[in-house]
């Protein structure tokens, strides 16, 4: 049984991440958030508009995933902000021109390629009502109204670079209170404040009609956003993201966004529109058929990762208990242990993961690998430490050695509680590997993850019902194996805990 | 000392509780002896001393002339078969299974231990056709009767029984002592059987041991000691169970 476990498992990791194609594809990532999907659509549309093969890899849980992801090759491109790469990627306090950027990206195997036009930095809005009564046009004219209530996100109060840096630079007067993001825009709507920050190409700007006040002394640094791509990758490819260059201004990016977040329509609709727009592409907007491709390989990368990590944690779970069963010591150490790694949130268990091993499927097996260690290695130490003391002493006093004693009674006897572990470890893999598209391991989690940052119903239904059903699969799956292996006298329904 | 067990100064506490005190006694060949006494008189455990489950903190134990413990006491145990109250059948293996259990251990051929098995279930008067039912789907007098066709199952020249006739009916209880003695007539044994049930001793040993606190009160053919019981403690043993 072992000689094929192995063999699945092998059978397993081999499975390959795309279907296959005569060209390797190009594979574009995207951070979790509106305007990442939008750029990233954009320059996949772009690459298929020309005639590469592009895969998809959006949604990673941000900046330093999305970096260790095109590092590790991963990804091969992505859009990324020169303050972010500056601040969060080479960790410097200085602004880097694009040139500076290129020689500092190089140690690292990757290219910033031309700026797409626009700088999506901290900004500070008011309402275009106020800013029309009280005339105000530039950040030091809020100098004039000392009254003005502020209220900032949280994390814009507590940066250098935010609010304490802000009020010095321009001399202002007033103080600030702090409030959640998503919640300011309507605060400042309902004159519950006055003056808020924002991000520079936000889409929510135009909903909510709300105007921007000019930085006049240059006191946020440039987030000018460009293609940060790998060295390797095709020059063609390259020039191809090059002809996006300048195409984009601010109010440009910000109707894009608005498009998505206000009026609800698609990246892929957005982003072909503004290509057709812009000349740039010569298709017109196609309904790509992928729903199906995609939910295929989805739905394999996705069985690939639970199973490879269910095969592992089987055999290591089985091992662990039988080696520890006959000691209390040992099996309660080994429980706690187990029980404590369960503990840790799976998100940030995942990050810790990434410095090791990066990111992709590697670090997702590894997770669902220990996640799933706990409920095997619980139930079988359980299973084997409860059989009836009487049982136990016939055996051995019938001549049996402790291997055939564990091969022919207590295996057996503790086989229903094993086998519930295990389903429980597989069915709550298949959830949890839905958080593997964060770190780009792609599965099912894809369309949550981008569904849930468009809070789009639709597409998270895409990724969480057929992961519903995967896991409704399973379940039959290990009935069906329970009916097979275990005398029906001996099934416990209830041996889940 | 020419016995097949033979225990010398046998001494075993668990915790502060003395439950066996220097206890000296020889089993013959081919003999059925019976040890009764209250409970927690250091039946059970006198019987796992005998196949090593339980090591004394004292005194020497010596089975088929070789002193415990052994290196590979399992070698030994299959030379002495085990059954015990409730029967412990395995539940998840069929009767059949329960049956052959050491045969296919021992990896017999299929015929050997289709012949074993048929043969030990007509001996204990077992029907066929409950080779295949799982414990819980035989009667508890017929779970007995497999439970003693598994200890005989190689032939063991010792067999040690823990109250393996207890929990059924008088009637039931009758019919398979009678077939058990059959039993013995064709696979003879030495037999060493821990009871409570006087009449049970009667019936199938010829030895009697009155075990009291760990110690033997009083020890001879079954016949004697019923006749001339050593003191009250013996006579009330045999009396109340009698009663019974």
């Amino acid at each position: 049984m072992r000689c094929s476990s192995l063999l699945l498992l092998t059978i397993l990791a081999c499975l390959p991440l795309r279907l296959p194609s005569q060209e390797a594809p190009i594979v574009v990532g995207s951070k979790n958030f509106t305007e990442g999907y939008v750029l990233g659509e954009i320059m996949a549309q772009l690459l298929e508009d020309r005639g590469h093969v592009v895969e998809r890899r959006f949604g990673l849980a941000g900046t330093l995933v999305a970096f260790q992801a095109l590092r590790a090759g991963e990804i091969d491109l992505y859009a990324e902000y020169s303050g972010t790469i500056s601040e969060v990627i080479l960790q410097t306090q200085a602004e880097l021109g694009h040139q500076a950027l290129a020689e500092a990206l190089l140690p690292f195997g990757l290219e910033p390629l031309a700026p797409f036009g626009f700088d999506n930095t901290y900004a500070i809005a008011v309402t275009a009502t106020l800013a029309q009564r009280l005339d105000l046009e530039r950040v030091s004219d809020l100098r004039d109204h000392p009254a003005l209530r502020l209220g900032f996100s949280h994390e814009f109060r507590d940066r250098a670079d935010g609010w304490p840096g802000l009020k010095r630079a321009y001399g202002l007067p007033q103080d600030s209170s702090g409030i959640e993001h998503g919640l300011a825009y309507r605060a400042l709507i309902e004159q519950e404040i006055d003056v808020t920050d924002a991000y520079s190409t936000d889409g929510e700007l135009l909903r909510y009609d709300l105007q921007i006040l000019t930085d006049d002394r240059s006191f946020f640094p440039a987030y000018m956003a460009m293609p940060l791509v790998r060295q390797g990758l095709r020059p063609e490819a390259k020039a191809v993201l090059e002809t996006l260059a300048g195409h984009l201004d601010e109010s440009a990016i910000r109707q894009l966004n608005a498009e998505v977040v206000v009026s609800g329509r698609s990246f892929a609709d957005v982003a072909a529109r503004f290509l057709t727009d812009r000349g740039l592409s010569t298709a017109a907007p196609r309904a790509r058929a992928r729903l199906g491709s995609s939910l295929v390989r989805n739905t394999l990368v996705h069985l690939k990762l639970t199973g490879t990590a269910l095969l592992a944690a089987t055999l290591a779970g089985l091992s662990l208990a039988l080696a520890v069963y006959r000691s209390p010591t040992f099996s309660k150490t080994v429980l706690y242990t187990a029980g404590l790694l369960q503990t840790v949130p799976s998100i940030a268990l995942l990050a810790l993961l990434i410095p090791f091993v990066g990111v992709g499927q590697v670090p997702a097996i590894i997770a669902l690998f220990l996640y799933s260690l706990l409920p095997i290695v619980r139930n079988t130490i359980t299973a084997l430490i409860t059989i009836d003391p009487l049982l136990r002493r016939v055996a051995t006093a019938l001549g049996m050695t402790q291997a055939q004693r564990l091969k022919t009674i207590y295996l057996p006897l503790a086989l229903p509680h094993v086998l519930a572990g295990i389903r429980l470890a597989a069915v709550v893999s298949i959830g949890t590997a839905t958080l593997a598209a964060f770190i780009g391991a792609g599965g099912l989690g894809e369309p949550i993850v981008t569904g849930l940052a468009l809070n789009d119903t639709r597409l998270i239904l895409q990724g969480a019902i057929p992961a519903a059903l995967l896991a409704i699969a399973v379940e039959l799956c290990f009935e069906a194996l329970e009916r097979v292996l275990i005398p029906a006298h001996l099934v416990t329904r209830n041996a889940v805990a | 000392m020419s016995g097949i067990i033979e225990l010398h100064d046998v001494g075993k506490r668990y915790g502060t509780t003395e439950v066996l005190t220097s206890l000296n006694m020889t089993f013959e060949p081919s003999t059925t002896t019976a040890i009764v006494g209250a409970s927690g008189s250091g039946k059970s455990t006198l019987l796992q001393i005998i196949n090593g489950l339980i090591r004394p903190e004292r005194g020497r134990v010596a089975v088929f002339g070789q002193p415990l413990p052994l290196h590979d006491l399992y070698r030994l145990r299959r030379r002495i078969g085990y059954a015990v109250q409730g029967t412990a059948l395995f539940p998840h293996l069929s009767i059949r299974h329960n049956i052959s259990l050491m045969g296919n251990i021992e990896r017999w051929e299929t015929d050997r231990l289709t012949a074993r098995t048929h043969q030990l279930m007509e001996l204990m008067d077992l029907d066929a056709e409950l080779a295949d039912r799982y414990p819980h789907q035989v009667s508890g007098g017929q779970q007995q009767r497999a439970g003693i066709c598994r200890a005989m199952y190689l032939q063991p020249e010792i067999l040690l029984l823990d109250e393996p006739f207890s929990g059924v009916d008088t009637l039931t209880t009758r019919e398979i002592h009678t077939r058990f003695l059959h039993l013995l007539e064709v696979e003879p044994t030495t037999v060493v059987l821990v009871t409570h049930d006087i009449h049970e001793a009667l019936t199938l040993a010829s030895e009697l041991v009155i075990l009291r606190e760990g110690q033997v009160e009083q020890r001879g053919a079954t016949t004697t000691v019923l006749a001339a019981p050593v003191n009250t403690y013996v006579e009330n043993l045999l009396g109340k169970d009698d009663a019974v």
